[in-house]
């Protein structure tokens, strides 16, 4: 990028300055910090200056818009032709409180939707199994069954919107009762669009909300992606988490290797089921957290980018751009929220709203202010919404492709971050693959390891969380918080009695009995998924056949 | 030398965040405490079971999914059947301040919520534990 004359005049420009002026000032004064480290703990210069970045080649590592490694983003135009999806996830109590809910932030402007289902579903217990007990409704909308679902999206014709759902384990099911909405409403599935969370690996990883041993659970996944690759073109199969490994603690570069070897290790297994990398290579999608600090997140995201495109490139060989596109959605760190001086977390959402416009982000969700206290109310999730709509529209942030391309600091950053990721996906290919080091508790225990310095720098004061360890105040109780009714779960449980004995009950056994036998086989088990769901079959019924055929996973816990 | 303290950290319901159980476990442990962390999806009785069979002292139960009301006080119900009232029973994670009153009624000595410095729990157990021979 610089000639060579004038690296060596910035050498010694930078050396005079280091020398002259940065000695005399320390002499006086010295710096708040002996060392300053992202809240990643990577340690940051005083000043990044071409030196930083002279290997870069700018045609080889950033290139344009659109364009391979896709660096600079993934679309030619990015926000000047459309903004991210403003995607807020939401769910509690019924699927009647939930619609309520939905039709309120479409009417607000939201552009897609994103269910958050109660954690019996993301289990794949129903909501009157004992095992639900005190869960239901709480944390999402409990979903049992096909009836559940109609309820969910009534008055939102699924060719209008986009969904995204977080379920794992138990995706096939849910994506089932989603596909059999659609040809109820008359929406062929070449029409309907959106996402599964499907991303089963960072379930055992830290989320913890699997069902089944990693290569069963990997066989509903491949089986899931294959299914749509020929039936339903426009869904996106998978949505490869890094959110849920930063929560749990870990670095903003681990967050992107990590994630990178979990997409690594599906886009194998669908290989290794005979698919043409390009057949799915395209429709997989990524899930990324956004912390505060602005300018590490924006460079993680840059390196990821890049990194992706030569993974799909190099290793797998795809011949697709589309496949060597990184896309992906972003949610605002939810561990970085604070339960003291609450209404702070505006500022904080605020940052990392502007970290992922920065970064080149799909879609995003931005968490309430109130979350780290409960389910947000409806005011904060407004405010999380016009905070998205702020920075699209009022910052300016959207008016060009990636600008802080070219930043001394962010250039060296990205290329840092990706050379860790590069190590990692390094390490692991040595471990024997993401599942060995899963199984091993390798990426678990650097997740904690992360997650222990980090508690460790608050904890000494040597990071500073406003309101945590400095500026901190007596406050009142906070008032008005959503509560979500004990009663829910009465209520699901009288509804699952009536809607079990209203079914045929032959027509329903058939189905199970079908589902069983196909899940012993290698054939893809989506077909059956969807007559078991017409059948009237609910979500803990299904997950229980296959609960009977593959087993539990059973966690080691490496703590 | 006195004992050990002995303690069960638990992740009782379904909820899968044990970022805060995990980093816990690895603090008390520094802090010269026996743990056994149970792993996620815990009911109350294996919660209770483990607290028997690990003759523990303490039982830290977190949770981040809006269950506490129902999963505290039913550990501390067993706890009381089974006899073991000696055992100091503490909870945290998302849990609404106007919630702790009735938890603590329900038998739950303390409970932590979220920006809470770990020094502060430790504290609390070592001088709350009973002092045992």
């Amino acid at each position: 990028m610089f000639d060579e004359k004038v690296l060596e005049k910035i050498k010694a420009g930078k050396q005079n300055w280091d020398q002259g002026p940065v000695q005399k000032t320390l002499a006086k004064a010295k710096e708040q910090k002996p060392v300053f480290t992202t809240i990643s703990g990577t340690p940051v210069e005083r000043l990044y200056t071409p030196l930083d970045v002279a290997g870069m080649d700018y045609d080889r590592d950033l290139a344009y818009p659109g364009m391979f490694p896709y660096t600079r983003g993934v679309q030619p135009t990015m926000y000047r032709g459309r903004y991210w999806t403003m995607r807020q996830y939401a769910g509690f109590g019924t699927a009647k409180q939930t619609n309520e809910r939905y039709r309120y932030l479409l009417n607000q402007g939201q552009t897609g939707l994103s269910v958050a289902f109660h954690l019996p579903t993301q289990a794949g217990y129903d909501s009157d199994d004992p095992l639900s007990m005190g869960e239901v409704g709480k944390v999402g909308v409990a979903i049992d069954s096909i009836e559940d679902m109609k309820v969910l999206f009534d008055g939102i014709p699924l060719d209008k919107v986009s969904t995204s759902m977080t379920i794992n384990a138990a995706a096939t099911v849910l994506l089932g009762m989603y596909l059999t909405l659609a040809e109820e409403q008359g929406v062929s599935w070449d029409k309907v669009s959106g996402t599964v969370q499907n991303d089963v690996l960072k379930e055992i990883i830290c989320r913890g909300q699997y069902i089944y041993p990693p290569k069963p659970t990997m066989r509903l996944t491949v089986d899931l992606i294959e299914f749509c690759q020929k039936n339903v073109p426009k869904w996106n199969t998978i949505s490869i988490s890094g959110y849920h490994i930063r929560e749990s603690g870990s670095t903003a570069a681990q967050e992107m290797a990590f994630t990178i070897a979990d997409g690594i290790a599906y886009a194998q297994a669908c290989v290794d089921r005979g698919m043409d990398v390009d057949s799915f290579g395209p429709r997989l999608s990524f899930f990324f957290n956004a912390f505060t600090n602005v300018l590490e997140e924006v460079a993680k995201f840059r390196a990821a980018r890049r990194y992706w495109a030569k993974v799909m490139r190099d290793r797998f060989k795809a011949k697709d751009p589309r496949s060597m596109m990184l896309r992906y959605h972003v949610q605002t760190g939810g561990v970085t929220l604070t339960a003291q001086q609450p209404l702070n977390n505006v500022v904080r959402v605020g940052l990392q709203t502007y970290a992922t416009a920065l970064g080149g982000g799909q879609s995003l969700h931005t968490n309430s202010y109130d979350e780290a206290l409960c389910l947000p109310t409806q005011q904060a999730v407004t405010v999380a919404l016009r905070t998205q709509q702020i920075v699209a529209e009022e910052s300016g942030a959207t008016d060009t492709i990636d600008p802080l391309a070219g930043c001394y600091y962010v250039e060296a950053m990205t290329d840092k971050i990706e050379a860790e990721i590069d190590d990692y996906i390094k390490k692991i290919d040595a471990m024997g693959g993401t599942l060995v080091a899963i199984e091993q508790g390798y990426i678990q225990k650097e997740i904690q390891n992360s997650a222990y310095r980090f508690q460790k720098e608050i904890e000494s004061g040597e990071r500073v969380y406003v309101g945590i360890n400095k500026y901190t105040m007596e406050e009142p109780p906070p008032t008005g918080l959503l509560k979500v009714d004990m009663s829910v779960g009465d209520e699901k449980a009288a509804e699952l009695k009536k809607f079990r004995a209203s079914r045929d009950q032959a027509k329903w056994k058939a189905a199970l009995d079908k589902l069983r036998e196909v899940s012993k086989t290698n054939e893809n088990v989506m077909p059956a998924v969807i007559e078991a769901v017409k059948a009237k079959a609910t979500v803990g019924e299904i997950c229980n056949v296959w609960r009977d055929v593959f087993g539990e996973y059973r966690p080691k816990e490496f703590v | 030398m006195a004992k050990k303290i002995k303690m069960i950290v638990a992740k009782p319901g379904l909820d899968g965040h044990d970022r805060g159980a995990k980093l816990l476990s690895r603090i008390f442990a520094e802090a010269g405490m026996e743990v056994v962390y149970t792993g996620l999806r815990q009911t109350p009785e294996m919660i209770v079971q483990a607290a028997i069979q690990e003759d523990a002292d303490v039982v830290g139960l977190s949770s981040l999914s809006g269950v506490h009301n129902y999963f505290f006080p039913r550990v501390a119900e067993l706890l009381r059947e089974k006899g073991l009232n000696d055992v100091l029973l503490v909870g945290g994670g998302i849990i609404p301040v106007e919630d702790y009153d009735g938890l603590k009624k329900a038998g739950v000595k303390a409970i932590f919520g979220p920006g809470t410095s770990t020094t502060e729990i430790v504290d609390f157990i070592q001088s709350n534990v009973k002092a045992r021979g």
